[in-house]
This record gives structure tokens, C-alpha cells and sequence, in this order.
């Protein structure tokens, strides 16, 4: 997702400035200028009218989705989580106003809301001007804090806790421990504030020795000390099994498990309300007129076709966002909609077949190469191979029917071999390839047939023989 | 490693004079007083009765205080008992109990003790030293001073509560069995002169008189040891003769020997050191409080010190000792010229006290007083060595021979270990490197000398008259002549080699030390680094503690809320239903332990969740309150958590630090406990210590739990432990023959709840809150016994039910009891298997993908089958429902979604198209989701 952000954002920008300077400020050269001036006309017009020149038009609509479709804005609402979004909020408010220690865990596969839902909660529950005054909030993620000590360092520091100096936190890790358990045994229940302590990537804790972060935690939640709440976030089903039993004893066993039950119309209703402009863009009439395309977008048929693989494939949100995501970026100045052939070639650049495409850069004898293997493999049944082999087919090939192929000199068929292995088209079978000789390192082909088929149907200017050749059923 | 280095003194005790009384009833003399000596020393110590003293304990650094009330022995002399009013520090109160106090304590600081259970007969063999103990009025503060050998009394400690104390009850009671002439009153003889001044005079006037008059047959018979003063002239006598020996050592006494001695003496940190340093001489300690005091004067009053040191013996004392080390030049003259000359002189000064009885009064005295106190003045502004200085010469004084100084002299790294640890002043503890010290300062010392010297000799003109010079050197050769005289008869030729290279080396230390106590400039290399450290500590006075709320914690509004209150697993309750029978057992066990002041280990196991550590509390709750109303001894209570420490050797720093607030590494602690729970302690309460998940604390060579366990076994212990853990078999699987056999056979195992305990769980917490229909609450721990017999899980699952109550009732305000149905909503939540909704929920592609997973593995016959097989039935399955062709990253990027969330199982994704999959739910469990779906 971010990937493609970052890839795409570059080429809308330009584009975009391009739309903007040709139309209204061709004398303006540098681009910073352009946008301040941008800015300054955006106010103006703001209280004069609510009509802007298309070009301000679509930088508004660009930002507003992008922030939507990067996760960046929160929505204003959970959607379909409502009950699991109660859940959590009484949970949370009874820990920040009544003191009560608790525990859960957030469990989804990836792309499901579970960070959202927690924001969502969390941005909820800091409204209240009461709880925003009392909680404290720790924030953990299992990538980042990979054992206990340094989750332990971190946890002082966003406590800010009186062994810190400065933003550093000093001291053993056997200090650092009594400290915190210290501290947080001195707390009770009425007259210490709440500490939310929020762990994402949950099931990664646990794998930290003894648990003894997760046992400490725990452990405070189900005795009278500090009132804490403890929120895990995983996507791992089975992350109680993790769990020993004496940390799993005292986790309160509440789960709040978050998956999506989407049906298809309402996938294609989340569409249309993702690309859909909210009431407040400053231009209404613009909003209207892109709305209504959005619209007509979705209920056309092709676009079904494609949001319906795509369910399909997956119901992930992040998916679906990168989807929206690449349609948005062809949207410019000179094209102020979308049309469903954008959303088609989105559809196309999401599902593409990366080794596949990766075969298109390949020179002939490289794809003759991968031929050969294909032949060797469907002959002894995915046994791997080496150099010789695949060599000796594709001599086969040469002598048999190849027209328009002639022979390479071993040490240039060694060369494209290697080249495929850097590639990782193909790979040894054991690591250990340092004894054997290069030419008979048994390897073994990491495409599928029908990648190399896919492949072989794009590559340009193949000849038609090699196509035969491929196609045949024995080499 | 330098607590390996303990070495026992032995002491001997004996009785002095003739039984004051005898009890025919009970067969026991009563004596007036006690000489220890040490063997190989010629020095004694006398300890009367109503006296303070220090007697041995189980922690090095603070000995017990007590205050002699009669010293008493069977017939036959080999018992020897004291009867004593203890006096208890502020480490022995109990850290809680310390708030009382309603201020900060002064670490001098001591309470009349007035508890019971505590044997106040000792047996005399555990008497350590004499030391200083004063009163003063509650709203007095505590004198400026960090003498360590004076205490001060404000307040008595019954171990409840504090109370004032009268003054005559602690300074100086007339013991009843011994009763002393009213001339003993200062009941520290030797100590007065350490005394400020304003406390001094009395004492003063007293000596004053003593001093001059000694006619030297007295002070000779002093010095050799044999003085025998009648109680009568108990304080006088007694000064002098310490003067005197103090003189006469002060020329045998080697610089190294002085310097040795006070370091071990101020290393009180070492304990095997300090050990021996105590042993050797227990009056020592007396004179170091005479010196320390000195040193603390200003320089500006010297000349008003001096004059009432003067009268004051045991400052004679401080000055053999700022002596000594010239002494060695003496000896050595190649070594050291320079540095030697001046002080000799002194010495020789000194001495003459010890040959002609020095002429005249209060005058004639002053002026040796003035040499004296002037040649401390660089000293005074030393803070730390100055105790054992004035130890070590008394010791030395007491000695003919020259046997002691030569022993001491024997172990040149000890003693420079000692004085390391010395000048990180007393509260550091790891002495580092002392060679190297040893080396820098041989380095600086005769530049140093000289220049001390001649500060002393510049004070010597400015403050003295030519009169004082004048004698100050010629008494030289007299000195000389009566240190030859002293070496002539104990030594062996060969002893006195030792000897001498072991002064030389060891006086330069001598003079630098003092040197770098005046000044700041000089490398105070350990104290320094530990100042310090590389990387900034955690803030000494850092308290751990989380912010307190802005706004009060809002209480519970319902009888759900009420409910939920109460059912929190957090909330202790009243009492512990259900298990009667083990608390009882583990009741009797640990309070018959205390009341017989043994030792002994338990080890209790049972699931989690069933009720052993609150059991554990609930009877040291009671315990303690039983304590509380004097039926059983006081004891210390002390919890370790395996789980709560980052490494098994860290159970060694909590315990220490639970019982004594010391802060120390793991290696260290463990020396303490060790010594603490293997040392004879007569006022040491019983230990109990709880042992939380004891499986932690397994380590490859097991000596955590060896030690733990091995220490009950100890005579002087007094320590039960509780060791808790799940499995039952702990002892037979982990632990070697030699723990597990330590740990002994008694054990008990929590059996997990069954239905109705768990329902007398639930309702006595409820106590009586109505929120609970009869079957919802049977329907729980029916589920729960079935299931684990965790007691945690029930009251977790109760406290859901009552929040889906609340919640599903229309209005909150009008909330019912919690039914069957809002209980099994609530069982659902928490043991439902969240594969099936998992499965359920998973994209068409995904459970196509599950699907294929099934067909091969059937197709193959295997649980297992690489991504390309599973792929080849996924395309086809995809055909077979109409869906458009799938891609290889399509497929696989189903696949591993799946595999993060767990329904398959995988290999690590660069294997790519040969990755193996596995499924992580059965068979029968997917095809059911799919199935209904």
C-alpha cells in the first residue's frame, strides 16, 4: 500500500502541476511558489464563492482520499464493528473511570480494523475530558520491542517514570523491572491513574523469554495495584496457545475477535462511499458531479467484474484501499473522473503476476533456458535439475526444430544459467552448493507453468518456433 | 572476591576479678566484668556491666547494640552468659513500621527496645565491642557527627509503636547485679573525651587527674597488658593505661600495621576483613571513637582541643597513632628519611610519658596534648581512616611482643585491599583494584610526606613555643631506645625482616592516605569511579511510583457494577473459602516453625489459578496478626516472585533488599544471606520467605534453589520457606538429588476447584450482593470445573456476564439479575474456537485455497504438501466453481494470509512455489465451516 503511494504520488504531483500552471499561472516557475499562491487563492475564494477552478478542484479530492486510502484519517465511524467498538469502550472507560484493571486481546486476520477499531475506541474515549485528564498511555509493538528489556526501557520512558533522564531510561534491566512492578504495586485502585498499555503485534511478546513482561502485566491487572488495561493486538488465531499457562491464567480471557463478514454489495457499497467526496468539500457542485461519477462507476458492469475478483480474492480493506488508490492516481486536471477502464488497469497492475513479469525482461536464451526446465520437469516430475540437463534439452531443441535459435558455447548458457539463479528463478536444493561444480549443482525451477506460459504469450518478438517449443507437450 | 577472604579471630573471654555474687539457687557467678582478648594479641577489652556493646549478628555492618545488665557464668567458668537491654537499629525495624516514626531516621540512630521475644541472654562469646550510646530529647537533633561508634537514643520501640525513653534509663543505669560506684556512672570510661565537648566535662575532670598522676609502674603495667584496676578507679585507671599503651605501641607501631588496621576497620563492608579486625581487638573500637571525634574539630579550636584532649587519655591514643608510621623510618632510615624525622620526634615526646612521669599538672600535660593534636590537625581533615589509626595502636600497645604486627604484617594484600575499600568510604562496597592504588600513591608519598611534615611543622611554630620543640626532640632516643627494647625480646630475626619490608611498603600508603584526605587534589582513584559510573544510574532517590489521578475513581453506581467490584479477581476477599484444610496446614507448619525459632521448606504446587499464593498471604495475614497481639514471635515476612525477576541470581538482591533494604549485586548479596542466615544471632526474628513460581529460578548448576534451600537447614537460620509452583513433580524433574533432598519431603498440592467450590467462591465474594440467578452461577463453575478449576476464569467469566446483562438490558437503569443466557453468551465468547468464524469469514479465494489444502492431502495421503501441489488443485477448484482463472501471486498471497492468522501452518515464504503447508485446524473443522457456509 505505502509502496504504491510513494510510487505514484511522484508522478501525480507532476502531473498535477503541469494541469495547474497551464492553466492558471503559466508565469510562476518554481513549484513551491505555485503552491503557495495555490493556498492563498484557496482562501480567498473560500469566503467569496464556493466554485474553484477545476485544478484546486482535484488537488482537494486528492488529498482528502489519500489521507482516506493511506490510513491516515481515521473514519468517523467503525463500520460493522459496532458491538466489538462498544465492547472495548466500556472496557476501557471502566479502567480510566472506575480503576478496574482488564485485560483483552484484539484478535483478526491482517486488513480486518483492529488498529482502527482501537484508534477509533481510544480517539472516543480521550473526548472524555475526564478520562483524557487520568489515563496514561503506553504503546508497544512486538516488531519494535523485541525483548523485554528494551519494552521495559520503553515503557518507563512513555511513563516517564523517575529513573528516566531526559528521553534515555538507565539502569539494568533487573533495575529497570523492580522499578516499574514498584511503581506500579504502589498504585491502587482509586488514587493512581489508569495506564492503557497497548501491545500490538501481541503474539511477538510472547515469544520473549519467560513472558516476563506479559506475566508482569497480567499479573498487576489481576491484583490491587495500579489499575492498568492491558490491549493486545494480533492477527494470530491460536495466540493463547502461546501464552504459558500461569500468563494465561491470569489474562482475562477476553477476546474481541474481528472478522470480516462482508457480503459483495456491501464491498461495493464500501467502495462507493471510500471514493465518495464528503459533504464539507468546499466546492459543492464539484463534489456533486465526481460523486455521481463515482456513482455510474460502480454500478457499471465491467467494474463489477473486477471489485468482484477482487472480493473475491480478498476482503481485506488495505486491498481494496491500494485498489482505489491506484484508480485516484490517474485522476488529473484533464481528467477529472474515473472511468472504468481506470479501474481496470488498477485491477490489472494489482493482480499481475510478479515473476511473471519479471520473465519479460529475460533474453531469449534465458527463456529458452526456463523452457528447457519446464520440459525436464513435466518429464521427471519436478525432480530438480542442473546446468547439463537443462543444456542437453535445449540442444535437443536446437537440433530437432529450432529454426531460428542457434547454439551458445557452454560458458554463455553457464552465464544465463547463473543470471536466473541471481534472479531466484531458480534455486540450488541445498544451501551448501560449494562443493559441487556449478554445471552439476542440482537446482530446482521456482515458476509455475503457468507463469512461464503467461510470460511467453507478452514477451515481445518471441519467436515462434520457441513458442512451439514451449507448448509442446514433450520437448 | 573479597568476601572469600574471611578470616575468624579467635577471641577469649574471661572473666575479671572475683565473682561479685554467686546465686546458689541457679549454681551462677555474677561478675563484675569481661576482658576479651585475641589470641595472638596481647590486647583486651573489658566490658563491665552497663555497658553498651555491640554484639555479633547476622549482618556484618550493623551488630547488634545492647546495654549490659549482668554478666554471669556457672561455676566451672565455661559459660558465660550476659543479660542485655537491647537497643534496635533503625535497618532492624520493620520498613513499614518505620512510618511511624513520623520522620527521617539518623542512621546512628537507635530504640530502646522493649519488645518481647527477644532472648535478652547472650552468650558472652557474641560480644563484639563496646560502643557509645547517648540520649537525647526527642525534639533534640542529632548531633553532626558521622562517628560511626556512638548511637543515639530518643525513643524506645516496642515493636509496635515508639515511645519516648527516659534518659537514665538508657545512658548509664547502675546495672542491679554489679552495682558500680558512682564514679563508673560515664559508663563508657573510654569514651567520654570522644564525646563533644559539651558532654565532656565530668569525664574530663576526671581524667585530668588521672593523667598526670599515673605513676608509671601503672601505665608500665598498662602497657604490658597486666593492668588490674579496681572498679573503683575504673574510668580513671582505665584511661590511663590505654594512654599508656597507647604510647608504648605508638613506637612499635608500623606504618603499614596502622594503616592495615584502620582500613580493615573502616572496610566495615568486607566483612571476612572486618571480622577479623573486630575480633582481634574490641576495645579498639572505643579509641577510634575518641580519634574520629578529634578529627572532626575544626582546626581553628586546636588549641582549645588540645587542651582539653589533654586531659582526655585516649587521645594520647590518636596521636600514637598519627605516630606510627614514623616510627618505621625509624627503622627502615634508607626508606624514608624525610617523613620519619618529625613524627618520631613526637612519638618520643609521647613516650616519655611512658618512662618519667611527666612533671607537672594540667599545664605540663598541655603542651605534649597541643604536639599531639597539632601533628592530627593534617589528619583531621581527613575523614575516613582515622578509626582504625587509633585502633590499631592500642592494640599494638597492649603487646610486648611483637607477634601481632608481624601476623598483620603477613598479609601485605589484605591489608591494601582493606584500605581501598576504606577510602570509598564506608558505604561503597566493592573494593576494585587495590594494587593499583597501592602503586599511584607509592609513587606521591614522599613529596606528600615532606609536605605534611612540614604543615605540622609550620603549625608547630605558630601555635607552640620553643619550649614544646625543645622537648619534642630530644625524647627521640628515648624512643628509640624503648622500641628497641620492646622488637629485643618478641622477635625472631626473621619476623623482624618481614616486618620491616612490610612497613616500608606500607608506610608511604600510610602518609598518602592521609595526604589525600586533606586535599582534594590528590587521585582518589576508587571513590571516583564510584561516584561516577560510566553510564548515570537510575536517580539515587528516584521513588517508583505511577502519577495519581486528577479526578477520584468513580465508585460503583449498581448491583451489577457492585457485583463486578467484588468479583474482580484483584479484590481480596474477607477470607479464603475452600481452602480450609491447606491453610490450615501451611498455618501450622510455618507459625509451629516460628514459635520453635527452626528452619524448614514447603513446596506447594497446584494449576494455576487454584488458590496457593493467596493462601500463602491468607496465613501470613494471620500470622502477622497474631504476632501483632504478642502470641507468637515477631518474624519477618519476604516474597520473591520467579517470574518477576530477569535472572534466578536476582532472587538474591530482593531477598536482601526485602530484609534489610541493602542494595548489593547478585554475587554479593548472596555472600550477605549466607553469612546472615549461617551466623549465630541471638534477637534475629524468623524469616519467612514465599517463593513464587520456584521453577524460574532453575539454573543449569541449581545453586539459587540449593542455597534457598540449604540455608533452613542452618542452626541459626530461623528461616521458613514456602516455595510454590504449578507441577507437582518439580522436586523429582528438575532439580538434582541434592536440592530436591534439601527441599525435603514436605509438600502439598492444591487440587483444582471442583463445581461447588467454585459456586462458594462466586457467592462468598458476592457476599450477599444480589446479582447472580442460582443457576447461572452453577452453570459457570460447572463449565469451569470441567474445564480447569481455575478460579481466575470463573470470576473473569462471571464479570463478563454481568457487563452483557447490563448491556442487553433496554434500560440501565433497570438492569435484572444475571441469567443463564447472559452467562452463556459470556462462556461462548470465552471458549468459542475462533477458527470456525475465521474460516466462515476468509474470502471465496481463501477457502477455495482451504479446500485445495484438503484434496491434496488427501490426494497424497499426508498432512502436508508444498505450495505448487496445493496450487494445481486451487486453479483446478477454481474452474470447477466458474471463477476466473487464478494467478501464482493471487494463490499465494492467499495462502499466506491464511498463514498469518494461523489456519495453516508455513514455512518461512522465500521457499516460494516449495513451501510446505500444513493445516493448523482439522479437517473435519474446515469442512464444517465450509460446509455451512
Amino acid at each position: 500500500m505505502m509502496e504504491s503511494c510513494v510510487t505514484h504520488a511522484p508522478s501525480w504531483s507532476s502531473q498535477q502541476m503541469r494541469g495547474v500552471s497551464a492553466n492558471q499561472m503559466p508565469e510562476m516557475k518554481s513549484s513551491q511558489e505555485v503552491v503557495i499562491v495555490i493556498i492563498i487563492n484557496m482562501s480567498k475564494r473560500k469566503v467569496k464563492d464556493d466554485h474553484m477552478p477545476v485544478g484546486e478542484c482535484i488537488t482537494q479530492v486528492q488529498s482528502i482520499l489519500r489521507e482516506r486510502f493511506c490510513h491516515q484519517k481515521l473514519p468517523e465511524k467503525p463500520q460493522a464493528v459496532e458491538a466489538q467498538h462498544k465492547h472495548l469502550l466500556e472496557l476501557l472507560k471502566r479502567t480510566a473511570i472506575h480503576g478496574e484493571s482488564n485485560s483483552v486481546l484484539i484478535v483478526g486476520p491482517r486488513g480486518t480494523g483492529k488498529t482502527m477499531l482501537l484508534k477509533c475506541v481510544l480517539r472516543e474515549l480521550l473526548g472524555d475530558k475526564e478520562v483524557q485528564k487520568n489515563m496514561l498511555e503506553v504503546h508497544l509493538n512486538g516488531l519494535l520491542q523485541t525483548d523485554d528489556k528494551i519494552a521495559l526501557k520503553e515503557i518507563t520512558r512513555q511513563l516517564h517514570l523517575e529513573n528516566t533522564v531526559g528521553d534515555k531510561v538507565f539502569g539494568s534491566f533487573a533495575e529497570n523491572l523492580s522499578f516499574l512492578l514498584e511503581a506500579l504495586k504502589k498504585g491502587n485502585r482509586s488514587s493512581s491513574r489508569p495506564v492503557l498499555f497497548v501491545l500490538d503485534e501481541f503474539d511477538l511478546f510472547a515469544l520473549h523469554k519467560n513472558q516476563t513482561l506479559l506475566y508482569n502485566l497480567f499479573d498487576v491487572s489481576q491484583s490491587a495495584q495500579a489499575p492498568i488495561a492491558v490491549v493486545g493486538v494480533t492477527c494470530r488465531l491460536d495466540v493463547l496457545e502461546l501464552l504459558e499457562k500461569r500468563v494465561k491464567s491470569r489474562f482475562s480471557h477476553r477476546q474481541i475477535h474481528l472478522v470480516s463478514s462482508l457480503t459483495f454489495t456491501q464491498y461495493l457499497e464500501r467502495v462507493r462511499t471510500q471514493f465518495s467526496l464528503p459533504g464539507s468539500f468546499p466546492d459543492a457542485k464539484f463534489a456533486q458531479e465526481w460523486n455521481a461519477s463515482v456513482k455510474t462507476l460502480c454500478e457499471d458492469k465491467s467494474v463489477e467484474e473486477v471489485l468482484q475478483r477482487h472480493f473475491n480474492s480478498s476482503k481485506d480493506f488495505r486491498s481494496m484501499h491500494m485498489l482505489l488508490m491506484l484508480c485516484l492516481s490517474r485522476v488529473s486536471v484533464a481528467k477529472p473522473t474515473v472511468n472504468p477502464s481506470d479501474l481496470l488497469e488498477a485491477s490489472r497492475l494489482c493482480l499481475s503476476d510478479a515473476k511473471a513479469d519479471m520473465l519479460h525482461g529475460l533474453s531469449i536464451l534465458e527463456l529458452c533456458l526456463i523452457i528447457a526446465m519446464k520440459h525436464l520437469n513435466d518429464v521427471y516430475e519436478g525432480e530438480p535439475f542442473n546446468l547439463q540437463m537443462v543444456h542437453n534439452e535445449f540442444k535437443k531443441f536446437l537440433q530437432r526444430k529450432s529454426n531460428s535459435m542457434y547454439n551458445f558455447e557452454q560458458p554463455v548458457v553457464m552465464k544465463a544459467f547463473e543470471h536466473l539463479q541471481q534472479l531466484e528463478l531458480i534455486r540450488p536444493v541445498d544451501a551448501s552448493s560449494a562443493k559441487t561444480q556449478r554445471e552439476y549443482q542440482l537446482m530446482r525451477l521456482m515458476l509455475d507453468h503457468s507463469q512461464i506460459m503467461e510470460a511467453l504469450q507478452k514477451y515481445p518478438q518471441c519467436p515462434t518456433d520457441v513458442k512451439q517449443w514451449a507448448m509442446s507437450a514433450f520437448g | 572476591m573479597k568476601y572469600v577472604t574471611r578470616l575468624r579471630v579467635r577471641r577469649v573471654y574471661k572473666w575479671r576479678g572475683q565473682p561479685v555474687s554467686f546465686n546458689r539457687k541457679l549454681k551462677t557467678q555474677d561478675f563484675g566484668s569481661l576482658a576479651i582478648s585475641v589470641e595472638g594479641l596481647p590486647r583486651t577489652t573489658i566490658i563491665n556491666t552497663g555497658q553498651h556493646i555491640l554484639i555479633e549478628g547476622g549482618d556484618e555492618d550493623s551488630p547488634y547494640v545492647a546495654r549490659v545488665i549482668r554478666l554471669f557464668g556457672d561455676e566451672s567458668g565455661k559459660q558465660k552468659k550476659a543479660a542485655v537491654q537491647w537497643f534496635v537499629r533503625v535497618s532492624e525495624v520493620p520498613a513499614p513500621k518505620l512510618k511511624l516514626l513520623g520522620r527521617e531516621s539518623h542512621p546512628q540512630e537507635i530504640f530502646y527496645y522493649q519488645g518481647r521475644g527477644c532472648d535478652d541472654e547472650v552468650d558472652a562469646e557474641s560480644i563484639l565491642r563496646p560502643v557509645q550510646v547517648k540520649h537525647l530529647d526527642a525534639a533534640a537533633p542529632f548531633p553532626d557527627s558521622d562517628d560511626k561508634d556512638t548511637f543515639y537514643v530518643k525513643l524506645s520501640w516496642d515493636s509496635k509503636t515508639f515511645k519516648t525513653v527516659d534518659a537514665a534509663l538508657v545512658e548509664s543505669q547502675p546495672a542491679p547485679a554489679s552495682s558500680p560506684p558512682p564514679k563508673d556512672k560515664p559508663s563508657l570510661p573510654p569514651s567520654p573525651p570522644c564525646s563533644p565537648p559539651a558532654a565532656a566535662p565530668a569525664s574530663r575532670a576526671v581524667s585530668r587527674r588521672a593523667l598526670p598522676t599515673p605513676d608509671p609502674t601503672i601505665m608500665r603495667k598498662a602497657a604490658s597488658g597486666e593492668v588490674r584496676y579496681s572498679r573503683a578507679t575504673m574510668s580513671a585507671g582505665r584511661s590511663a593505661p590505654i594512654e599508656a599503651e597507647c604510647l608504648h605501641s605508638a613506637t612499635k607501631l608500623s606504618a603499614s600495621k596502622c594503616l592495615s588496621a584502620k582500613r580493615r576497620n573502616a572496610a566495615a563492608r568486607t566483612p571476612g576483613v572486618r571480622k577479623k579486625l573486630q575480633l582481634s581487638s574490641p576495645e579498639k573500637m572505643i579509641h577510634q571513637d575518641v580519634l574520629s571525634q578529634l578529627l572532626d574539630e575544626d582546626l581553628e579550636q586546636e588549641v582549645m582541643l588540645a587542651q582539653r584532649l589533654s586531659s582526655s587519655p585516649p587521645q594520647t591514643l590518636s596521636v600514637t597513632n598519627s605516630l606510627s608510621p614514623l616510627k618505621k623510618a625509624h627503622r627502615a632510615p634508607g626508606g624514608l628519611p624525610d617523613a620519619s624525622l618529625k613524627p618520631t620526634v613526637v612519638i618520643n615526646r609521647l613516650s616519655g610519658l611512658d618512662s618519667p612521669p611527666s612533671p607537672t599538672g594540667d599545664e605540663a600535660t598541655s603542651p605534649q596534648q597541643q604536639l599531639e593534636v597539632e601533628l592530627q590537625t593534617p589528619r583531621r581533615r581527613q575523614n575516613t581512616p582515622r578509626r582504625t589509626v587509633g585502633t590499631r595502636t592500642e592494640q599494638k600497645a597492649t603487646t610486648p611482643s611483637w607477634r601481632r604486627e608481624t601476623q598483620s604484617l603477613k598479609e601485605p594484600a589484605l591489608e591494601v585491599l582493606a584500605e581501598v575499600e576504606n577510602e570509598n568510604s564506608p558505604v561503597l562496597l566493592a573494593a576494585t583494584t587495590p594494587r593499583s592504588s597501592k602503586r599511584k600513591s607509592a609513587q606521591l608519598v614522599s613529596s606528600r610526606i615532606r609536605k605534611q611534615l612540614n604543615l605540622v611543622a609550620n603549625q608547630l611554630d605558630l601555635n607552640s613555643d620553643g619550649e614544646d620543640e625543645d622537648e619534642f626532640l630530644p625524647s627521640k632516643k628515648e624512643l628509640e631506645s624503648s622500641e628497641e627494647d620492646g622488637e629485643g625480646g618478641g622477635l625472631s630475626s626473621d619476623e623482624e625482616v618481614v616486618e620491616k619490608r612490610g612497613r616500608r611498603a606500607a608506610a608511604p600508603r600510610g602518609r598518602t592516605r592521609h595526604m589525600t584526605r586533606s586535599s582534594s587534589r590528590t587521585p582518589r582513584k576508587t571513590p571516583s569511579r564510584k561516584l561516577t559510573p560510566s553510564t548515570p544510574r537510575t536517580p539515587r532517590h528516584a521513588t517508583p511510583s505511577i502519577p495519581s489521578r486528577t479526578l477520584a475513581a468513580r465508585q460503583p453506581t449498581n448491583v451489577l457494577e457492585e457485583a463486578r467490584t467484588r468479583l474482580h479477581v484483584s479484590s481480596v476477599p474477607e477470607s479464603l473459602p475452600c481452602r480450609e484444610q491447606e491453610f490450615q496446614d501451611i498455618y501450622s507448619f510455618v507459625e509451629s516453625k516460628i514459635i520453635d525459632g527452626t528452619g524448614g521448606c514447603m513446596y506447594i504446587s497446584g494449576v494455576p489459578g487454584t488458590g496457593k499464593t493467596a493462601t500463602v498471604h491468607e496465613v501470613m495475614r494471620c500470622l502477622q496478626h497474631v504476632a501483632d497481639v504478642d502470641e507468637i514471635p515477631p518474624f519477618n515476612f519476604v516474597e520473591i516472585n520467579g517470574m518477576k525477576m530477569t535472572d534466578p541470581h536476582q532472587a538474591y538482591v530482593q531477598i536482601l533488599q526485602k530484609l534489610t533494604g541493602q542494595k548489593a549485586t547478585a554475587d554479593h548479596a548472596a555472600v550477605l544471606l549466607e553469612k546472615r542466615f549461617s551466623s549465630p544471632a541471638p534477637r534475629q526474628e524468623t524469616t519467612v520467605l514465599l517463593v513464587d513460581e520456584l521453577d524460574l529460578l532453575w539454573t543449569r548448576k541449581q545453586n539459587v534453589m540449593y542455597n534457598l534451600f540449604d540455608w533452613p537447614t542452618r542452626r541459626h537460620a530461623r528461616l521458613v520457606v514456602l516455595t510454590i509452583a504449578n507441577t507437582m513433580d518439580l522436586p523429582e524433574r528438575i532439580m538434582i538429588n541434592r536440592v530436591a533432598s534439601r527441599l525435603g519431603l514436605t509438600r502439598m498440592s492444591f487440587q483444582p476447584y471442583g463445581f461447588k467450590q467454585l459456586q462458594q467462591i462466586i457467592t462468598s465474594r458476592l457476599n450477599k450482593v444480589k446479582a447472580f440467578e442460582e443457576d447461572a452461577l452453577q452453570l459457570v463453575s460447572r463449565k469451569v470445573a470441567a474445564l480447569s478449576g481455575d478460579a481466575r476464569r470463573c470470576l473473569d467469566i462471571c464479570r463478563r456476564a454481568t457487563e452483557i446483562c447490563e448491556h442487553s438490558a433496554p434500560d440501565p437503569s433497570a438492569t435484572g439479575l444475571v441469567g443463564m443466557s447472559h452467562v452463556m453468551e459470556a462462556l461462548d465468547e470465552m471458549f468459542s474456537s475462533p477458527y470456525i468464524t475465521a474460516i466462515k469469514c476468509a474470502s471465496v479465494q481463501e477457502q477455495l485455497f482451504l479446500r485445495a489444502v484438503i484434496a491434496e492431502f488427501r490426494r497424497l495421503g499426508l498432512e502436508e504438501a508444498t505450495f505448487q501441489q496445493v496450487f494445481v488443485q486451487h486453479q483446478a477448484l477454481c474452474r470447477v466453481e466458474g471463477l476466473g482463472p487464478v494467478g501464482v501471486s493471487e494463490g499465494r498471497a492467499a495462502c499466506q494470509r491464511l498463514g498469518a492468522c494461523r489456519l495453516l501452518l508455513l514455512e518461512p515464504s522465500r521457499l516460494g512455489l516449495l513451501q510446505r503447508v500444513r493445516l493448523n485446524v482439522s479437517q473435519d473443522d474446515v469442512l464444517y465451516a465450509l460446509k455451512a457456509d
